[in-house]
């Protein structure tokens, strides 16, 4: 089996004013591979998210993202037609705050249909049993279909986002901080629901976060990012049990029991 | 009625003429895409139809026959401003006959005569972004046309679905244009969006508040957005008109007094008295 | 026949940052070859490296110097130096692990715990799971148990978790860190028999056993682990 990287950057680089916010970041990250990139604020984690991800170009270095088609396209040559097609099918992008990834006024139904019809679906009884399907299988009541996400807690509407993006099948998917905002036991269960639909569909996921214990629960690889610079890398259990880098030791210690 | 003197031939000037028929070129040329045009004081205010009478004035010439219709009516206070508006600044014909017109300003209706080559229909707009109560950021409206990216669109057709039971948007029903440009057809009844597909003569759509022109060339694919399983249907009074017997014609509803007396009337006059000559003529003979 | 796991020289060290660079030495030299269907046991004192040595063969420790040859898909691949996706392959396909303690995850149930090893293997999800369901009743552990997460499970009964779900997939290569530690002796009796069992199929299997009585039915010889010179 001929297999390849979903995305590979290499030497990215990107400065704010003096700030260094990447230094010579290079990743790959395959088919099914969940990978997460740790480090505290400001170590440069989001903006590398960013970056993979198309939103930002970097000063140096390249993005290649291989499609479907097998072909290799470069993020940042591609242009904002393909990368908008790309990010609400292929793609998906999982915020930290759900009003980022959510429309608050449309119903929960709305919501993750609004990325089936974007692809083209156009038959209303086959979105709204789409919908049914993914809002149950991200454990919200189906009978709460045409209610707003206004209406739903933090965790729901959280679990809605994921569904929206999940819906099209997207082949690699960026989370922000997933769980960032939810209370302890919320923030378990929404872990356990991705690292089960994530193994389900196979899914590649590239995913931020400064909790080491969700890192720990989903992620395959771990990237430790300071100061822009990735310091260690590897399986996560080894990272996490065998951290070699001072900061990396530094940040395993100051968690607990993760 | 005497032509006015002291104005250029329709009331704006030439440059200002060029310069409209400049973005209705490019209007033309890209069906469905709203082109901005630097949109005049007219001696009118706006929402009274200063984009489609700004259109009409840059179009129009000497040999044109003008009609204006407000509604689908030739009698109400607007079509008769704007029509003799033009009678006085242009010198121009004008009638009351669809079939007789080679320009139809209209607020709010499609004739139902059909419209044939040759012939211009100037649509007065008052919001010409079918995406604004969607989408507030102007921005990035602009960028969802350049991406045709539309989802958001299917999305309120969806959330009508599961709120009413069906599409329950009754005018200004949003269209696809030759299958790339979603258009708002202007706050016509969903009941005229079929007229706009395929039709042969030449559809300019003026927003002069927006400061906004597009169009429709003629014969050009106009697809009313819909779901296979809720198809659009363009809908009626399940009346006649009381007038000239028509069911097929779409109806206003009239209330005859304050007792809940109501009667239905063909909405567009003309094809109203058309039909009742056309009955007498019968009768006479 | 050729070993089915062997080290050439292998050291590990631990260098503690925080404690101003302090560097630890556990391993150094370690030269053990295992046959298929051989079973060594690990000795030494408490602190020797015994664990660590484990580890380094599983890759949960990165090996400081030498080579961890492991019988892999057909060839000899050098743990020590294997990336990240290719220890993630060799752990699914070739190389087992039952350590003492069950990482409980959140809201998984016992039966896919111990299924799951066998899904990621491409075993259909039903029949992985009547397997699971299979080696823990062999486990005595109740099917009426089997829909519960462990979490709230006696410390005997997750370790006998831990031992359906090492034992489930027939890893070729597979590594036993106490596996009785808290078992009665019935239960004991059953891990006996699964060690016997995997031994009889051709599994090398490479255990730590506190329980010398365990250890002295499986186990074909013993490897004495030094304890190396620490904080000198």
């Amino acid at each position: 089996m001929m297999e390849t990287p979903l995305l590979e950057a290499h030497g990215l680089g990107l400065r704010f004013g003096t700030i260094p916010a990447l230094d010579g970041v290079s990743l790959e990250i395959w088919p099914g591979e969940v990978v997460a990139i740790v480090g505290e604020s400001g170590s440069g984690k989001t903006t590398l998210l960013r970056v993979l991800s198309g939103l930002l170009r970097p000063d140096a270095g390249s993005v290649a993202y291989r499609g479907p088609d097998g072909a290799t396209h470069s993020v940042h040559d591609m242009g904002e037609a393909a990368l908008r097609r790309l990010m609400r099918s292929d793609w998906g992008f999982v915020h930290q705050n759900p009003r980022d990834g959510l429309r608050m006024g449309v119903s929960a139904g709305g919501n993750v249909g609004e990325r089936l019809m974007a692809v083209g679906a156009r038959h209303y009884g086959g979105i709204r049993a789409e919908a049914t399907e993914w809002l149950r299988r991200v454990e919200i009541d189906p009978a709460r279909i045409d209610d707003t996400p206004q209406q739903f807690s933090g965790g729901m509407q959280q679990r809605l986002q994921i569904a929206r993006t999940l819906v099209t099948r997207p082949r690699l998917v960026f989370m922000d901080e997933p769980t960032g905002g939810l209370d302890v036991s919320v923030q378990a269960r929404l872990l356990d629901l991705i690292r089960e639909l994530v193994a389900d569909l196979g899914l590649a996921v590239l995913l931020v976060t400064h909790d080491i214990a969700a890192a720990r629960l989903l992620a395959h690889r771990l990237l430790v990012m300071r100061q822009g610079r990735v310091v260690e890398q590897g399986l996560t259990d080894r990272v996490l049990d065998d951290p070699q880098h001072e900061y990396t030791q530094l940040l395993v210690a100051s968690v607990l029991a993760a | 009625m005497s032509t006015a003197t002291g104005y250029n031939f329709a009331y704006l000037d030439e440059d200002t003429k060029r310069m409209i028929r400049r973005a209705i070129l490019k209007a033309v040329a890209i069906p469905g895409h709203q082109v901005p045009f630097g949109s005049r004081e007219m001696p009118l205010p706006y929402g009274w139809g200063t984009g489609g009478i700004q259109v009409t004035a840059s179009i129009i010439g000497p040999q044109d026959r003008l009609k204006v219709i407000d509604q689908g009516a030739d009698d109400t206070t607007n079509a008769v401003s704007i029509r003799r508006f033009f009678a006085r600044v242009a010198g121009v014909p004008t009638t009351e006959r669809t079939s007789e017109a080679s320009i139809i300003q209209t607020r709010h209706r499609i004739p139902e005569t059909p419209l044939r080559e040759g012939q211009i229909l100037v649509y007065q707009v008052p919001m010409p972004e079918p995406l604004f109560r969607l989408e507030p950021r102007v921005a990035e409206t602009k960028r969802l046309h350049a991406m045709a990216d539309y989802g958001l669109m299917h999305v309120r057709l969806y959330e009508d679905i599961a709120r009413h039971g069906h599409i329950a948007i009754s005018y200004n029903y949003p269209v696809m244009v030759n299958g790339r440009y979603l258009m708002a057809p202007s706050p016509i009844p969903a009941f005229d969006n079929p007229k706009m597909d395929r039709m042969p003569a030449l559809q300019l759509f003026g927003a002069g508040r927006e400061k906004r022109i597009y169009a429709v060339p003629p014969y050009t694919a106009v697809r009313s957005l819909d779901f296979e399983d809720h198809p659009f249907e363009p809908v009626r009074a399940k009346a006649a008109c009381a007038l000239c017997g028509s069911r097929e014609s779409y109806l206003d509803e009239v209330v005859t007094d304050d007792r809940g007396g109501r009667m239905f009337l063909c909405s567009d006059t003309d094809y109203c008295g058309e039909r009742q000559a056309a009955v007498q003529r019968d009768a006479a003979e | 026949m050729s070993p089915a796991i062997r080290t050439e020289a292998l050291g590990k060290s631990f260098t503690l940052h925080l404690q101003g660079g302090t560097r630890i030495p556990v391993l150094s030299g370690v030269d053990l070859a295992v046959e298929p269907g051989e079973c060594v046991a690990l000795a030494g004192p408490s602190g020797a490296g015994k664990s660590t040595l484990m580890r380094c063969l599983y890759g949960n420790y990165g090996a400081g110097s030498g080579r961890i040859l492991l019988r892999h898909r057909g060839a000899e691949l050098d743990l020590a130096s294997a990336d990240a996706r290719l220890m993630r392959e060799v752990r699914r396909e070739t190389l087992g692990y039952v350590s003492q303690f069950l990482r409980v995850i959140p809201r998984v149930p016992t039966l896919d715990i111990v299924a799951e090893p066998l899904v990621a293997r491409g075993m259909p999800r039903e029949a992985a799971r009547a397997r699971a369901a299979a080696l823990l009743t062999r486990l005595n552990l109740p099917s009426a148990l089997h829909a519960l997460p462990p979490a709230t499970f006696s410390g005997g009964e997750q370790q006998r978790v831990n031992l359906a779900r090492g034992f489930a997939p027939g890893y070729p290569v597979l590594l036993l860190d106490e596996p009785t530690a808290s078992l009665d002796a019935a239960n004991r009796a059953v891990v006996l028999g699964l060690i016997e069992a995997a031994k009889a199929q051709g599994t090398a299997i490479i255990g730590i056993f506190h329980d010398t009585e365990i250890r002295d039915r499986v186990a074909d010889r013993l490897f004495e682990v030094h304890p190396e010179q620490a904080f000198a």
